[in-house]
């Protein structure tokens, strides 16, 4: 039993975290009001770079938010124990996530007051308006399946709704990878491997992310996660990395293949500085290699391992975004393919972004919406996985 | 009739009397401000056929009128609004160079148009791709989709606007082709301000138009038509 001296150091902890979860949340809200004020001029996008660094953090968030559910599918959908106790957990973290990145993409518009007429005026054929209606559906939707398993009562429910869920989630960022599938002329994205590739990448970062904060509550209420649970759960984050990997490289070795892509793939892969750098060191080597050496090295893969794993695929997760949205944009687009191009509006130039502080608040903004979400809620309702006594299924 | 009916009637009829007074002049008014614009119709294919040997490298003509017409301050930071731009283009393996124009191409199946979630990207029927500005959400997904790069995202506050060309801060816009001039029956701004004559304005439906002439007879392309979006701009000599 915790001391009562204990128990008000956790109580006040729990304020402070808030407080500082609302301080990041204020400072992105004060980025917002700047944007409002002064237009997009402050931050570092311009007509070449139309999406940066909060869309870095909203597609994080989103991906993450439907792959954080996969704890949940295995659980109802595929009956395993250890997942079903975590469903609850994962489901809130889905729902956090959601609203922290959909918070981000809305506030970054140009006119984020004019937000209704994306619900008034749906325009049939924009992977864009689909995914109005998916983001929507899905919140509604997970905050059902919660329902259905907080609520004794509803529990003859909690199948068919975690099916429908894991039917939705799959949709859903099949509809994030198409925002960039559905791009025609861009050298980097037109792909239709790249919703697959996001499935993929949702389970892996979402999976991290479960983890750290597992960790966390098992830390705070003073818990050990059983051995044989953390093993199950560091090799499927293992398995999930690897596929990922796959996905990536396949994406890459396919543009390697087509001679008009060549250009672009040595631009992200060798020559474009940050671009490079940030893919082989941050998303390879931090995000994946060093994430399954901790995870597979015998001996390793304890709780601490598999936390910083996990912490080293979200990091993967960023730097890979940051590649795959500004370095996709920072290419030229080859409107004359066989000549070289000059103009004053940086046609066959590589764009140069410097993001502002005021992007950096207010994807930060961001993640404190899903971190102020997240604490009250584990604190208020019970989310703490119990587990029963391990029985391998 | 009691009196009191009466009075009731009388109250009522000079307040029919009223209403219609005071609305016919607006109506009138409404009337008067819409019978100008007919719609646009789908017998006409707005386009332009440019003439890249006639167009001179360093002439930056087009831009500028472009500019002057639609308000725009003409600055060249990755910022600013470039509704038009000239690009000196050297073919790889032949060493040949060229200068032109570039704007948005009007396409007939415009990625624009497909991608914009509120449906403020719209093409008219006579082939011009507009941005409804009181629609536009300011997403920027338009910009990523176009081929062209044609489009523009309004960073900064507006100051002294062209009240025929309304623009808003926060929102997509790109060349309308003068779409206020065309009403009108005048020409773009840059096909008039050409001095060189490499941009030929017209109506590629109608068969005794100049450009549709001139499409038939000089060997054209449209920029990126492998993508099949049938752009309205026409290039001859590239």
């Amino acid at each position: 039993m915790p001391t009562l001296s204990a128990l008000h150091f956790k109580n006040r902890l729990f304020y402070v975290l808030l407080a500082i979860g609302g301080l990041v949340l204020l400072a992105g809200l004060y980025a917002v009001h700047m944007m409002e004020e002064h237009g997009h001029i402050i931050t570092g996008m311009n007509n070449q770079i139309v999406w940066g660094i909060p869309h870095v953090f909203a597609i994080f968030l989103i991906v993450a938010a439907s792959g954080v559910l996969n704890v949940a599918s295995i659980g109802s959908v595929f009956g395993k124990a250890i997942y079903k106790a975590r469903a609850p957990l994962a489901s809130l973290l889905s729902i956090a996530m959601l609203a922290g990145g959909l918070t981000v993409l809305m506030l970054d518009l140009g006119r984020p007051d004019r937000i209704i007429i994306a619900a008034t005026h749906i325009n049939l054929t924009s992977v864009f308006a689909w995914n109005v209606v998916l983001y929507s559906g899905m919140f509604a939707l997970v905050i059902v399946y919660l329902w259905t398993m907080m609520e004794q009562r509803m529990n003859c429910w909690t199948r068919p709704a975690g099916l429908a869920v894991f039917v939705w989630r799959f949709i859903l960022t099949t509809g994030t990878g198409l925002i960039f599938a559905f791009l025609t002329a861009r050298q980097a994205y037109g792909s239709a491997l790249l919703p697959p590739m996001f499935i993929v990448l949702s389970f892996a970062w979402g999976l991290a992310v479960f983890h750290v904060v597992q960790a966390n509550i098992y830390a705070w209420n003073e818990k050990e996660i059983a051995p044989e649970i953390l093993r199950r759960k560091k090799n499927l984050l293992g398995i999930f990395i690897i596929g990922s990997m796959y996905m990536v490289a396949t994406y890459h070795l396919t543009n390697l293949y087509f001679a008009h892509k060549v250009g672009f793939e040595h631009f992200i892969l060798r020559d474009g500085g940050i671009y490079p750098n940030l893919f082989w060191w941050g998303y390879v080597l931090l995000g994946n290699l060093l994430p399954l050496l901790l995870i597979y090295i015998p001996g390793l893969g304890k709780t601490k391992c598999v936390m910083l794993a996990s912490l080293l695929v979200i990091v993967g997760a960023f730097s890979l975004l940051y590649v795959f949205i500004i370095g996709g944009q920072a290419y030229p687009l080859n409107i004359f393919p066989g000549y070289e191009v000059s103009s004053s509006f940086g046609d066959g130039q590589i764009a140069s972004y410097h993001p502002s502080i005021y992007e950096f608040l207010l994807g930060f903004g961001g993640l404190a919406i899903a971190f102020i979400i997240t604490t009250i809620s584990v604190r208020v309702l019970n989310f703490m996985p119990q587990d029963k006594q391990y029985i391998a299924d | 009739m009691s009196d009191a009916d009466v009075k009731r009637r009388n109250f009522l009829k000079t307040s029919l009397g009223a209403a219609a007074v005071a609305i016919a002049p607006s109506m009138l008014l409404y009337k008067v401000a819409h019978s100008e614009s007919e719609d646009a119709s789908s017998k006409v294919r707005w386009g332009m056929l440019i003439d890249t040997t006639q167009c001179k490298p360093g002439c930056n003509d087009c831009v500028t009128a472009c500019n002057k017409e639609n308000g725009l301050p003409g600055g060249t930071t990755p910022t600013d609004s470039q509704w038009m731009r000239k690009i000196e283009i050297k073919d790889v393996s032949t060493g040949r160079e060229l200068s032109l124009p570039m704007m948005c191409q009007h396409c007939e199946s415009p990625p624009c148009v497909d991608v914009c979630p509120t449906a403020a990207s719209f093409k008219r029927a006579d082939g011009i791709v507009l941005v409804d500005k009181h629609l536009c959400i300011g997403c920027r997904y338009c910009m990523m989709a176009c081929p062209y790069k044609a489009r523009s995202f309004v960073h900064e506050p507006l100051h002294n606007q062209n009240p025929d060309v309304p623009r808003g801060k926060g929102t997509v816009e790109s060349c309308t082709l003068c779409v206020h001039r065309i009403d009108k029956g005048l020409q773009p701004a840059c096909a008039e301000s050409c001095t060189n004559k490499a941009i030929l304005f017209g109506d590629l439906h109608d068969a005794n138009s100049d450009i549709a002439k001139k499409v038939l007879s000089v060997a054209s392309v449209q920029i990126r038509g492998d993508l099949q979006l049938n752009p309205g701009i026409h290039y001859q000599g590239l």
